[in-house]
């Protein structure tokens, strides 16, 4: 736990400390990120291997490995524990605790023990549903009414958990506002903050304004089912779509939380990788902001076909257009960032301009689905699926695998097979894109979404898609072996391998407890690449 | 394969304008992007470790050029979206109007004329078409999408959508909303008639789309009706219980009804089953089976039951 | 310049003025996601009241503006006694820090008490949250909110414990002036709860 007795001249690795409870009960930074990051791993594998499933289903038109019941079930497990386990506590929850402290220059975060406490709360919460698996919802993970009120599946305890979970993002969301504002080294103004930083903030501030507002929501529908509350019952003189716009009003913020922690990373691996200063610092800093701001206001995007007013849906269509452009522009700048850079090919690299390419679709695709007319047609369908899977895995899950890979010495203090990395990538890329750009057209032709069966003509491309899963999860395999390996008998890592200038590479691999010996004192930003001294 | 359903509504051809508009832009843009990427990913390749790179750190000018002009795009992608939105949102004031009723599984539609139908929307060619939509239990969403046309039913409220046919054949319907266990089952079609057709269909006589089955034997006819009719939404083949009672050996068994009294499944208990379900429900399951009195003929359940006898 | 200055201050790496405005930011930020925790139930007040303007009228006077009336004195005694204990300490005066910690604690049980009393009388006219959506509105806000008040409970308890036993001083009471938030919320919370669901119309 916290020590001030450690001499200074004795490099103890924060690893160093063994046995379970030293972590468990541990409430430094750096091994809580680590918990965090084994827990999302481990929760992301078991929500794939649903999808894999539900995609070995959907290999014929007709039900024949699962029923419709169980099909049901699948989904709404995949997309709950997807969203809520993995991807909206992921980035933020295990890198973020990992790499703030370390670079802005502090020992640790702000609330080190409330770090803990948030860590916990986080597996109460992944407990809370465990249980509610005995009898698992068939929701779907957006849990509208009146279906979710009334179905005869185990709602109230799912969504309890995921009531215990967000707050877990809200603790750690306020724990790292309060350090990036308070715990910065002398000279580290905030022009001088890695971008990775200023991603963390924005998404912080989204974690801390938005989770409250999903956990009213869901306390609404277990007073529903419970007690009889019939906010969301016509019958009552409730409203089914007051629900849908309770719980777009934090789902739309939320994907935002699972994307903008994965541009910060992308944010700092080009410039390394190129050996150039990021372009257009500024202009990614601030559009961070602005898209967090932004968020808040374009929710009934995803109610187009609800029954909200034509005025409405105008308004909010326009303002979807508008969250666009800050998220445009940070394309641009990545691009420009190559420029006559010195670029490396490192795995991370790889992930981080797949990333570029495929948040590119992910991110276009978006525009089909915020224009009113054609809405219409795309809602519900394949389309949405497909563009959602291409900012969640094309965005954020290259995000998290380019992380794992171009911060894996400073964390573990050992170096992977980098050929074997770049076998898996190419696995994964082209598995991601066989699985979902075929759903594009099938969304455009009409397939909608959370079929269990479907009609025959769609099952050319609904095959295709599920090899493609196969190929993606050989990549996933693949990748998860190799970095396991790496742990067991890689070589040690040096202290900056790939000669970037961020604070967290001037430490040892693994930094020690405390990181620096002596607090830094910061004279400029972290991306002079290329300076002349 | 085609990449986009067949036009076959007055708003489909308008929304497939600003489908190809933002995907040619969306490719204008993905192609200068991926195109660069690659460029300099290869031609910027580190040939030495200790090479020299520029300090560049940004360009104002760029910023302001790849910011206005996308947004100048995007709003026209708005107006664009929106203006043919306002259409699909606007029914003319001589549209035929048609009662829609979307339930756990299936479609029923109501027509100005009293008449009824299950899982078939009978429209005219050429004519406009409002309908007036409500659910009782869940969300569901009507979708055609020849027609491109999709509005969520909402219990508590109606809502509505609107469209005039161009084409005449037979387009799917299927429910958009996710509803539960059948919600993949919620099939409908649309009938598009010629104006002929349609005043035949209107009179009452079942003409175009019993042509051709009138020859089938009756336990064919059965098997095709209890898919056309949605009675495959409720009521398993494989034993499996749904809303109903599967029909896997059902006939010649004894069931027993909610008052606790049994009876036997024979000719008589299926027919009036179909014609008048709440009279004799068996016990455990709800009574909403709707009716299919004025929906199908005699010779349809009659078709059914001799289906139903095969079914082991 | 570069604070190498690490004092030992309760196992925290910050020296105390970071760890004092770290602490006070923490809970403003804490109690900016409860307004937006609450401002759920607010909103839903808000749409369902425009929609059933005469169902808020006729049933809200069901409510027992008495008892609400004093709960809402206690809570606003309560939130005056607080402050006046986080002024003690930071005067250094640890005992009458503790009575009036003791007496804020004792105002939010009196709280609670009345609140027993309150919904006894509702169940007995066979009134409870879903008998309508007032009624849910009326049910879940103030439960919600007792549930709050259970939770500054616990907070002062400890703080009062702590307070007996020398714990805070002049020179370190962020703990008190951080718990006060947090029951100054509570009590605000109240003020907009009681005029909204009791006195309307």
């Amino acid at each position: 736990m916290a020590n001030h007795t450690i001499a200074h001249d004795v490099y103890v690795p924060f690893l160093e400390k063994k046995g379970i409870w030293s972590w468990l009960l541990s409430t430094d930074h750096k091994r809580i990120g680590i918990m965090y990051l084994i827990s999302i791993s481990f929760f992301f594998l078991v929500a794939g291997v649903f999808a894999l499933m539900l995609r070995y289903e959907l290999l014929t038109p007709v039900s024949d490995f699962v029923q419709p019941h169980t099909y049901n079930v699948l989904f709404t497990l995949h997309g709950s524990i997807m969203v809520f386990f993995f991807i909206v506590p992921g980035l933020a929850a295990s890198f973020g605790n990992f790499l703030i402290p370390l670079m802005i220059g502090a020992p640790d975060v702000a609330f080190p023990k409330l770090n803990l406490g948030s860590y916990w709360i986080y597996l109460l919460g992944t407990l809370i549903v465990l249980i509610a698996l005995a009898k698992p919802a068939d929701t779907g993970w957006t849990f509208y009414t009146p279906y979710s009120a009334t179905t005869d599946t185990d709602v109230v305890l799912i969504t309890l958990g995921v009531f215990v979970l967000g707050f877990s993002s809200i603790l750690t969301g306020l724990n790292f506002i309060v350090t990036i504002h308070k715990m910065r080294a002398p000279g580290m103004t905030w022009h001088r903050l890695p971008l990775f930083i200023w991603a963390s903030y924005a998404t912080s501030v989204l974690q801390l304004l938005a989770t409250p507002v999903v956990g009213i929501t869901l306390l609404l529908l277990i007073t529903e089912r419970t007690l009889g509350v019939g906010f969301f019952d016509p019958a009552k003189g409730g409203d089914p779509v007051l629900f849908q716009n309770f719980f777009w009003f934090y789902s739309h913020p939320a994907v935002y939380i699972m994307i903008i922690p994965a541009m910060g990373v992308i944010s700092e691996i080009i410039p390394v990788f190129a050996r150039k200063p990021i372009f257009g610092y500024k202009a990614i800093a601030y559009s961070s902001l602005g898209i967090a701001f932004i968020s808040f206001l374009v929710w009934a995007h995803h109610m187009f076909t609800s029954g909200i007013s034509d005025i409405a849906a105008t308004i909010f269509s326009f303002l979807t257009f508008l969250v666009a452009i800050p998220t445009a522009i940070k394309v641009f700048n990545w691009t420009a960032t190559l420029y006559k850079g010195s670029i490396h090919l490192h795995s991370a690299m790889l992930y981080a301009l797949a990333f570029v390419f495929l948040f590119t679709i992910g991110g276009l695709t978006g525009l089909f689905l915020g224009a009113l007319a054609a809405d219409i047609h795309l809602h519900d369908t394949y389309f949405v699926v497909a563009h959602m899977h291409y900012v969640m895995i094309g965005g954020t899950v290259m995000g998290f695998f380019g992380a794992l890979h171009f911060w894996y010495p400073k964390w573990f203090g050992r170096m992977f097979n980098e050929t074997v990395a770049k076998i898996a990538w190419l696995f994964i890329f082209i598995g991601f894109n066989v699985t979902f750009f075929p759903q594009f057209f099938l969304g455009v032709q009409g397939m909608p979404r959370r079929y269990a069966t479907y009609p025959a003509e769609f099952e050319s491309l609904m095959a295709l898609s599920t090899y493609g899963s196969w190929i993606l999860g050989a990549g996933i395999f693949i990748m998860t072996v190799n970095l396991i390996a790496g742990l067991i008998n890689g070589e040690k890592a040096p202290q900056n391998p790939y000669g970037s200038l961020s604070l967290e590479w001037q430490v040892p691999s693994p930094p020690p407890l405390e990181n620096f010996e002596e607090i830094p004192h910061v004279t400029d930003w972290s991306y002079g690449y290329g300076k002349k001294k | 394969m085609t990449w986009i359903p067949e036009v076959a509504s007055n708003l489909a051809s308008k929304v497939d304008g600003v489908l190809l508009l933002i995907t040619l832009l969306s490719l204008v843009f993905f192609i200068l992007i991926t195109v660069v990427l690659v460029y300099f990913a290869i031609k910027y390749r580190r040939k030495r470790e200790d090479e020299e790179t520029p300090y560049i750190t940004g360009s104002e000018p760029l910023e302001i050029i790849w910011t206005v002009i996308p947004s100048i795009l995007l709003i026209v992608l708005f107006v664009y979206g929106y203006v043919v939105f306002k259409d699909m949102r606007t029914p003319p004031k001589d549209s035929v109007e048609i009662t829609v009723q979307g339930k756990q599984w299936l479609w029923t539609f109501d027509y100005y004329n009293g008449k009824k139908t299950i899982n078939e929307l009978y429209v005219q060619y050429n004519r406009p078409v409002r309908l007036v939509m409500e659910a009782p239990d869940v969300l569901h969403s009507f979708f055609v999408p020849a027609f491109r046309v999709k509005q969520d039913l909402v219990p508590g409220r109606y809502t509505q959508l609107w469209f005039t046919p161009t084409k005449i054949g037979t387009f799917d319907i299927f429910c958009a909303e996710y509803c539960g266990t059948g919600h993949s089952a919620m099939l409908g079609k649309v009938i598009v008639l010629s104006p002929e057709a349609y005043e035949i269909w209107e009179k009452g006589v079942k003409a175009d789309e019993d042509a051709g089955v009138a020859s089938l034997p009756p336990a064919e006819l059965g098997a095709k009706i209890y898919k056309e009719k949605g009675c495959n939404a409720c009521h398993s083949l494989d034993g499996s219980t749904l809303v109903g009672p599967s029909f896997k050996g059902i006939f010649g068994h004894t069931v027993e009804l909610q008052d606790g009294s049994k009876v036997d499944v024979d000719e008589n208990y299926i027919r009036e089953s179909i014609l008048e379900p709440q009279a004799q429900v068996v016990k455990g399951f709800a009574p909403v089976m709707p009716s299919f009195k004025g929906i199908l003929s005699d010779e349809d359940v009659t078709a059914l039951v001799a289906y139903i006898k095969t079914l082991k | 310049m570069g604070d190498a200055s690490v004092e030992h201050s309760h196992g925290h790496h910050m020296d105390p003025a970071v760890e004092y405005s770290s602490s006070k930011l923490g809970m403003w930020l804490f109690l900016g996601t409860e307004i937006l925790l609450f401002g759920g139930l607010f909103a839903a007040y808000a749409i369902f009241r425009a929609k059933y303007p005469e169902m808020f009228f006729e049933q809200h006077v069901e409510l027992n503006k008495k008892m609400g009336a004093v709960n809402t004195c206690i809570l606003i005694f309560s939130s005056l006694t607080m402050a006046m204990g986080v002024s003690a300490i930071q005067r250094g005066k640890q005992k009458a820090t503790a009575i009036l910690l003791l007496i804020t604690i004792l105002c939010g049980l009196g709280f609670g008490v009345v609140k027993y009393f309150e919904y006894s009388a509702k169940f007995h006219h066979h009134i409870y949250p879903d008998t309508s959506i007032f009624f849910s509105l009326y049910f879940l806000m103030t439960g919600l909110h007792m549930l709050h008040v259970f939770i500054g409970l616990a907070i002062l308890g400890v703080l009062f414990a702590l307070t007996i036993k020398g714990k805070f001083t002049a020179k370190y009471n962020t703990p008190v002036e951080v718990g006060g938030l947090y029951w100054h919320l509570v009590d605000l919370i109240w003020i907009y709860l009681f005029p909204l669901l009791y006195l309307i119309g």
